[in-house]
């Protein structure tokens, strides 16, 4: 009987300290969100207001100036914003493509065929997916130099032809819901191997496409390292460029209507995207993670 | 018909090396090639300064005796590093308990979608336009002037980008930002691999949540814990965008917010001085290749901390057994 009352009791602390946890979960996680918030809603507001409003000092009231704004960034002839949105998307988009159908193709020609090289390309791939891009960059730069590729997309767009991670997703997806007897069944029918990638293993991979595919264009969209180094031209300029222009600018005199705007355009594309994505987005973060 | 498979296989082969060509041609050419005459760039003395560019010439290890004797770098390094860990501590420590939150059965948090997508948010966003974004706020005409003029009474602003602590903090409070929800659904996923069996253990044996979550969670986590760690700090290593906006490149006040890449990025692109710019790559390159050695020796380990994981779950059902 004892042990009854003790339970209840305890049941009842239980709660009462459930409840406390709760609502300190709750209070730190609006400050959070508050933290993460508070950036863009400052941008989104001051986006809309003119620069004397700006200066006067922040408000929390949408403005009316989100029209001359717009219309001021996009009339800049310092920063061809125009020109950047093209960049970033040609840029962003090729990478898109060649990263994830050549990481496929890759993943595709270490997983299914038995060569004598295989093991040293696997191994080869995972040591690299570790090496950090800058090291490479001066190489890089003075290659880029030599053959007169500088303020040029190519050499933003070619180079993620080879994406180690990327490859690495694709090898694991593979390994979990690509059956071999699919391959076999399409060679009995008289498919040649590179058809039978295209045609049959193309849409199975779909799904690890398409995870792969956002997180590539996201990370292309935001580099700025080896853009900065290659590009001075202001019409071959990509987005973050643009953006970090704004901070060379003797900021003080810079219109901060204009400013806000520009950041506004240079990451809405992106939120877009991330919103209507949003859970496929976090669970490819978590299996990303597996990789190790 | 043995030999018939064997010749098929042969034939395959072929397609193996067809299908992986071109990622190694690319490879090769873009960043195996750029990455050997960035090392061969480290043994010789090449610059331009003004408009005279000296003649290229083989000068052994001096750009490394140099550039350890100048010891700039050993400053950026200690730059960096403080950057990091600034941002780091609270990120691990956040990253945990939101993590521990959102896995807890007991707890029931509701909208965890919502506060997922939140969290993660600024992870995706452009770099430049966060570090821009907060230079604006914490400019002198930004908000948050606006709201210290107004409690401390005084006209004139703080200059946060003028004090050493403030905009190495301001830096670390990006990171922050940036990394702390990306870290919580790594974490996450690994507390929820954790096999249930112990924490139901845990509840027989009457442990408190935070009971729970030291000796049951944390142990259980501590392969992903050390690999979010060591992933953290190379990534630390390559800080680059943010501090080189929010200073303009200059590392001020007094080149305390200097990072290793922005040192890199000012020999090749304003110093030209090639020689030292692949020096600083190839140290560069040595300490993100120990960090990913640790990475990998402690992936190796991970058998041995399952091994104790199970061990501990061992006793922990003994103990239930004792009551």
């Amino acid at each position: 009987m004892s042990t009854s009352t003790t339970d209840h009791v305890g049941e009842h602390s239980n709660k009462t300290a459930l409840l406390v946890r709760r609502i300190v979960a709750y209070t730190v996680l609006c400050i959070l969100t508050f933290l993460c918030l508070y950036p863009f809603l400052v941008m989104i507001i001051n986006a809309t207001r003119s620069h004397p409003d700006i200066q006067k000092g922040f408000k929390v009231t949408i403005g009316g100036a989100f029209g001359s704004n717009f219309k001021n960034v996009f009339n800049n002839t310092d920063i061809p914003l125009i020109n950047g949105l093209r960049n970033s998307l040609i840029v962003s988009g090729c990478c898109t493509i060649l990263s994830t159908y050549f990481s496929a193709l890759t993943a595709y020609g270490i997983h299914v065929y038995e060569f004598r090289l295989k093991k040293f390309a696997f191994a080869f791939i995972l040591v690299i997916m570790m090496v950090p891009a800058q090291v490479s960059a001066l190489g890089f730069y003075r290659m880029m130099y030599d053959l007169e590729l500088t303020n040029n997309l190519i050499p933003l767009i070619i180079p993620s032809i080879a994406a180690p991670s990327t490859f690495f997703f694709m090898k694991q997806y593979m390994e979990s819901s690509l059956p071999l007897e699919i391959v076999e069944a399409s060679r009995i029918d008289g498919c040649n191997e590179f058809r039978t990638f295209n045609t049959i293993v193309m849409p199975i991979m779909k799904p690890a496409m398409a995870v792969q595919g956002i997180f590539t264009f996201v990370a292309n969209w935001n580099n700025y390292f080896i853009p900065s180094l290659l590009i001075d031209k202001k019409e071959m300029k990509t987005l973050p460029i643009m953006v970090a222009q704004l901070r060379n600018a003797d900021f003080v005199k810079f219109d901060m209507g204009q400013v806000y705007m520009m950041i506004f355009i240079a990451i809405i594309p992106v939120i877009v995207v991330y919103l209507a994505l949003s859970k496929f987005i976090i669970r490819g973060i978590a299996l990303g993670s597996v990789k190790g | 018909m043995a030999s018939s498979n064997k010749h098929k296989s042969i034939s395959y082969a072929k397609w193996g090396y067809f299908f992986i060509i071109p990622f190694f041609v690319v490879y090769a050419a873009f960043q195996l090639y750029p990455m050997f005459s960035t090392i061969r760039d480290s043994f010789y003395s090449k610059m331009t300064v003004g408009l005279i560019e000296y003649p290229e010439k083989f000068v052994g290890l001096d750009n490394y005796t140099n550039l350890f004797k100048e010891g700039d770098i050993f400053t950026y390094f200690g730059n960096t590093f403080i950057i990091w860990i600034i941002g780091f501590i609270p990120q691990i420590f956040v990253s945990l308990l939101l993590a521990a939150w959102f896995t807890d059965i007991r707890l029931k948090l509701k909208a965890q979608g919502f506060f997922k997508v939140v969290i993660y948010l600024p992870n995706i966003i452009m770099a430049a336009a966060v570090s821009m974004l907060f230079f604006a706020i914490f400019s002198d005409i930004g908000p948050i002037n606006d709201i210290y003029k107004s409690i401390s009474g005084s006209e004139e602003p703080y200059q946060f980008f003028g004090h050493i602590t403030s905009t190495r903090l301001i830096i670390a409070i990006i990171n922050f930002i940036m990394w702390f929800g990306n870290t919580t659904i790594l974490l996450m996923a690994a507390i929820m691999g954790v096999d249930p069996a112990l924490y139901e253990a845990a509840e027989i044996d009457g442990a408190s949540p935070s009971q729970t979550f030291w000796q049951i969670t944390i142990p259980s986590i501590r392969p992903i814990l050390i690999f979010v760690l060591v992933t953290s700090l190379i990534g630390g290593v390559q800080m680059y965008d943010i501090p080189q906006i929010i200073t303009n490149g200059t590392g001020s006040p007094v080149r305390s917010s200097m990072t290793v890449v922005m040192y890199l990025n000012n020999q090749i692109s304003v110093g030209k001085n090639y020689g030292k710019a692949g020096t600083i790559s190839v140290v560069l390159f040595l300490v993100a290749a120990i960090l990913s050695l640790a990475v990998a020796a402690i992936n190796s380990k991970d058998q041995i901390a399952e091994n104790r994981a199970k061990k501990l779950k061992k006793k922990k059902m003994k103990g239930a057994y004792r009551i």
